[in-house]
């Protein structure tokens, strides 16, 4: 792990449109293991907002418990971050973004935190359409207590310990599009040209965005026999496809080949482009993910990129029909009837 | 044979089965006495159940006003076979039997003691009725028309009430009344009317009303400035979140828009229900969530986060009889240590006790004021006895020139102006409290990162012990603080002063103070102190000091409220004498007089001087 980091920077950074330079996007030093697949996440969302010309304040960033909970004090050091309680972050992200539905909510979770002790609440969240990204950061075990297999190991997997896991795994991106996700991508920390354009398309999307990101755990489950490790997943990577992301009012430059792409408009007017690798993938079909991903599972090959968006998704608020003024501005004024309302009601239980 | 003679003071009890429409009719019963000027308290004894197991409401008519169980029945209607056996046996010597004649009573039952009453409200209801439905629904209203004559209850105030409750909808209304008018007829030509017990009307009540707890909490609420409600289905506590529902889509839907100024999720557990709280509490919004004791149990960790990362957080507590599921639908006041310590580790939680829907009004608009003033969990323990039963009480009031207490939180002026680094857990004022500010409030300053770890004064992570400590002992210094911020205990002492004490709190409020007009009658005084919040004012150390011999009144089997008085005032267990109740249905007064006189009989000689009770003491009292 890095213990210092140089304060100087280029006089010259670029900046965004904000007038942010990255640097205004990175947070504290990272305490987890050299080489975590985790920090590479962290560096691709700082990357992310960076790009987006998102103003640092306006996200907030939560978590559960576990390495992968740590993280978001690693990334955008100017927004409020809440390190909650093991497997709670959805129910605390949800009341958070009732509160104020103007922020950008970044949750970022682990498989522990999520598969096991979080799946309760990571699947209503899921169903709620919580508009937030969703990150798990899925290493197959549990870190901080040194190993165990988690619930998303896939049978046969080893981990440093060498007893192979005999339990089935739970594939997250499955459940999500099954309960209804409106924006569902696995990627690996180890491709940053395909997280980066994915973080982007997901904090763009109104709605639950979802990302299962294949981080391995350098420490405890990078050995030859464990399917989350670096090599076994660059092995057996394979990809919907290449995705860019181009925000509103910039130009679409590439020239995407007819029937080999797909372009989504989302609610802010960017554009998602899917060059598609494999041409019978529907990114408007959750059959046709869930199907990839088995089928791609039966070759033993992992697929990642987007597999599923609904761009047209309502997000709770819509749903609840609450006010467009975020709730916690709401006054006195707004908010409390008085006293001849009171009195009123006194009456009608005379 | 002996003969129940009352006016205005008697205890009726109808027994019904669960699911037949009888709730509506019994309502209407108890809310003609009360518009008639008489204080009544009617308790609802319900089936963890929908349809079909036996059901009672019990309406307490007391003109001197006194509105807690009293104990024993003077009158019986038994529209439940079921249950037959059991409610005859229940009935006072000289009181009435009420019963559905239309089939003959099993002559096994009969007691000598005791005045039959037979109304064949099966048959007359066939012989009105061609629907099904309506045969069932009418046969309450018969009885209902059939008490006017037997209690001289004023014909016109049920009528009044039927047209109020069916907005005058003259198709509802005329079966209706002419349902009351066959019981009421068959009454008048059939017994001699009125019985030994009856209504006359007076003008006890005055400007009071006649709601329950849930119903005023959750207008506390909206009043309050909540803005988010997540909670999960729990009896007894659901109505709630029901009322607050029913509320803010009257007052709280934005006229232009149509939008709602709030916002209300059925989580997918307690957990995730206090969860969603926290995260809008944090976010700066007003948010509460309302549960009973097994939620309470599941929630316990999330107040261990909200206490120690010190997140405003409102809970409002139906308890029930516990442990585990318990008796769902009878009362309790059993989740107090659970509630006063919830969470691993060392925590103290504030709470609130209310005694009456006005104080659930009351204290459930503070407690978003206390909570986000202190910045941490309030919990407001009221129980099904309040939440659930209609309950005479003050009207709710509101000063319009009240403003919310939103606590200590840095604008973005503040931290533009600010040189100094902020510092989310520093002591700024030296009471405990710190400044915090809401997330995206400053491009630069005041952001900060929440966690239940330890960490420093700005909000850094650490393991240093140093650090730890000092954050700890922060927070009790501030649990000091609080004890100004919450409501003071209610003290009552007779002229002259007693060396006895009794100290009570919620639900125990009514029957306690009963016992003690009670206790005077007999030539006892004694000087009650009701609590009406922890942490514990001084005022409660001084009571038990000043008293020789002091009782605790409360609703649970292990004298929780004694154990927590122990605790956090330093007073030795042998101080706090115990009366307890813990059967699920409320307390009674003639349970609560006969303890302390039975014990004060033992110690006679001790140190009991006979007092009379002064006027001042009951004056203090409303």
């Amino acid at each position: 792990m890095t213990y210092t980091r140089p304060a100087f920077r280029h006089p010259e950074l670029p900046s965004n449109a904000l007038g942010y330079t990255r640097k205004d996007y990175e947070g504290a030093i990272s305490t987890l293991c050299a080489g975590c697949g985790h920090d590479s996440i962290s560096a691709a969302i700082v990357q992310a907002c960076f790009e987006l010309s998102i103003a640092p304040h306006k996200v907030a960033k939560l978590s559960g418990i576990g390495c992968s909970s740590k993280t978001p004090t690693y990334f955008l050091g100017n927004s409020h971050g809440f390190n909650s309680v093991h497997g709670r972050m959805p129910s605390v992200a949800t009341g958070a973004n009732l509160a104020n539905r103007e922020l950008i909510y970044i949750g970022v979770s682990g498989d522990g935190d999520t598969a096991s002790i979080g799946m309760g609440q990571f699947t209503h969240a899921v169903r709620r359409n919580l508009n937030m990204m969703y990150v798990v950061e899925n290493n197959g075990c549990y870190g901080l207590t040194k190993g165990q297999d988690s619930a998303t190991a896939d049978v046969g997997s080893a981990s440093k310990k060498g007893e192979p896991n005999p339990f089935e795994p739970i594939d997250l991106a499955s459940v999500a599009l099954q309960l209804g996700a409106t924006f569902v991508a696995r990627s690996f920390s180890g491709d940053r040209a395909q997280l980066v354009p994915l973080v982007k398309a997901a904090i763009s999307h109104r709605g639950f965005a979802f990302i299962d990101v294949i981080s391995p755990c350098v420490t405890f489950n990078n050995n030859p026999a464990s399917t989350k490790g670096y090599e076994h997943v660059r092995d057996h990577l394979a990809a919907t496809g290449t995705v860019d992301y181009v925000p509103f009012k910039e130009e679409i430059s590439t020239d995407y080949k007819q029937g080999e792409s797909k372009e989504v408009t989302l609610h802010d007017g960017s554009v998602v482009h899917l060059h598609k690798a494999d041409p019978q993938l529907d990114l408007s079909s959750r059959r046709s993910a869930l199907r990839l991903i088995k089928d791609y599972k039966a070759k033993d090959q992992i697929l990642t990129g987007l597999l599923f968006m609904d761009e047209d998704s309502r997000d709770l608020h819509e749903i609840l029909g609450t006010s467009k003024t975020p709730l916690r501005d709401l006054v006195e004024a707004d908010l409390c009837p008085g006293q001849n309302v009171l009195a009123k009601l006194n009456d009608s239980w005379r | 044979m002996k003969r129940i003679e009352a006016v205005n003071d008697f205890v009726i009890k109808f027994a019904n089965v669960n699911g037949t429409g009888s709730a509506s009719a019994n309502n209407m019963f108890a809310k003609a006495l009360f518009r008639m000027g008489l204080p009544v308290s009617p308790k609802n004894i319900f089936p963890s159940n929908i349809q079909g197991l036996p059901t009672w409401y019990e309406v307490r008519v007391s003109e001197k006003g006194y509105l807690g169980r009293r104990g024993g029945v003077d009158m019986m209607v038994c529209v439940n076979p079921q249950s037959m056996a059991r409610d005859i046996k229940e009935l006072e010597s000289g009181g009435y039997f009420l019963y559905d004649s239309s089939k003959p009573l099993d002559l096994r039952m009969v007691r000598s003691d005791i005045h039959f009453i037979g109304v064949p409200l099966k048959d007359l209801c066939q012989r009105e009725f061609s629907d099904a439905r309506q045969q069932q629904l009418f046969r309450n209203v018969i009885y209902v028309g059939a008490l006017a004559a037997l209690l001289d209850i004023e014909f016109d105030v049920l009528t009044k009430l039927v047209s109020d409750q069916f907005g005058g909808k003259e198709k509802l209304v005329t079966p209706n009344v002419r349902a009351l008018e066959l019981g009421y007829h068959y009454a008048i030509e059939n017994f001699q009317c009125p019985l030994g017990i009856r209504v006359e009307r007076r003008d006890a009540v005055g400007e009071q009303v006649l709601i329950d707890g849930n119903t005023a909490a959750s207008l506390g609420a909206i009043y309050g400035g909540a803005t988010v409600a997540a909670w999960y289905p729990i009896t007894p506590s659901t109505s709630v979140v029901d009322g607050f529902e029913k509320y803010c889509k009257r007052l709280r839907i934005d006229p232009g828009s149509g939008d709602k100024n709030y916002a209300i999720v059925q989580a997918e557990d307690e957990l995730a229900a206090i969860g969603m709280v926290i995260g809008a509490s944090w976010n700066g919004a007003r948010a509460f969530t309302a549960t009973s004791g097994p939620g309470i149990s599941l929630m316990s960790e999330f107040l261990g986060l909200a206490y120690f990362a010190e997140i405003p957080t409102v809970l409002i507590n139906i308890q029930r009889a516990g442990p585990s599921t318990g008796m769902p639908t009878r009362t309790q006041q059993s989740d107090i240590l659970a509630c006063a310590y919830a969470s691993h580790g060392d925590t103290k939680q504030v709470l609130l006790f209310p005694s009456t829907p006005k104080e659930c009004f009351d204290m459930g608009a503070q407690a978003f004021d206390l909570a986000e003033s202190l910045q941490t969990p309030v919990i407001m323990l009221s129980d099904l006895d309040l939440g659930m039963n209609d309950t005479m009480s003050p009207p709710l009031e509101w000063d319009d020139s009240r403003e919310y207490q939103r606590g200590k939180v840095f604008s973005e002026r503040d931290l533009e102006e600010m040189s100094e680094r902020f510092g989310r857990y520093l002591d700024i004022d030296g009471d405990g409290i710190p400044y915090r500010t809401y997330p995206g409030t400053h491009p630069t300053k005041g952001a900060f990162f929440t966690r239940g770890t330890s960490r420093d004064e700005y909000a850094v992570y650490t393991e240093d012990g140093d650090a730890y400590q000092q954050n700890m002992e922060r927070l009790l210094k501030k649990w000091e603080t609080a004890k100004s911020y919450v409501p003071a205990p209610e003290l009552i002492s007779c002229s002259g002063g007693s060396t006895v004490g009794v100290i009570h709190f919620g639900t125990s409020r009514d029957a306690t103070l009963e016992a003690v007009d009670a206790l005077a009658a007999q030539g006892v005084a004694v000087d009650t102190l009701r609590i009406r919040a922890l942490p514990f004012s001084s005022v409660i150390d001084d009571f038990i000091d000043s008293h020789d011999t002091v009782f605790v009144v409360e609703q649970n089997r292990d004298a929780q409220m004694r154990s927590l008085l122990v605790n956090e005032c330093e007073v030795s267990p042998r101080r706090l004498l115990s009366i307890l109740n813990f059967n699920g249905t409320p307390i009674t007064a003639r349970q609560i007089r006969d303890e302390i006189a039975q014990h004060l009989q033992r110690d006679k000689g001790s140190n009991v001087r006979p007092l009379r009770k002064g006027a001042s003491a009951k004056e203090s009292r409303r």
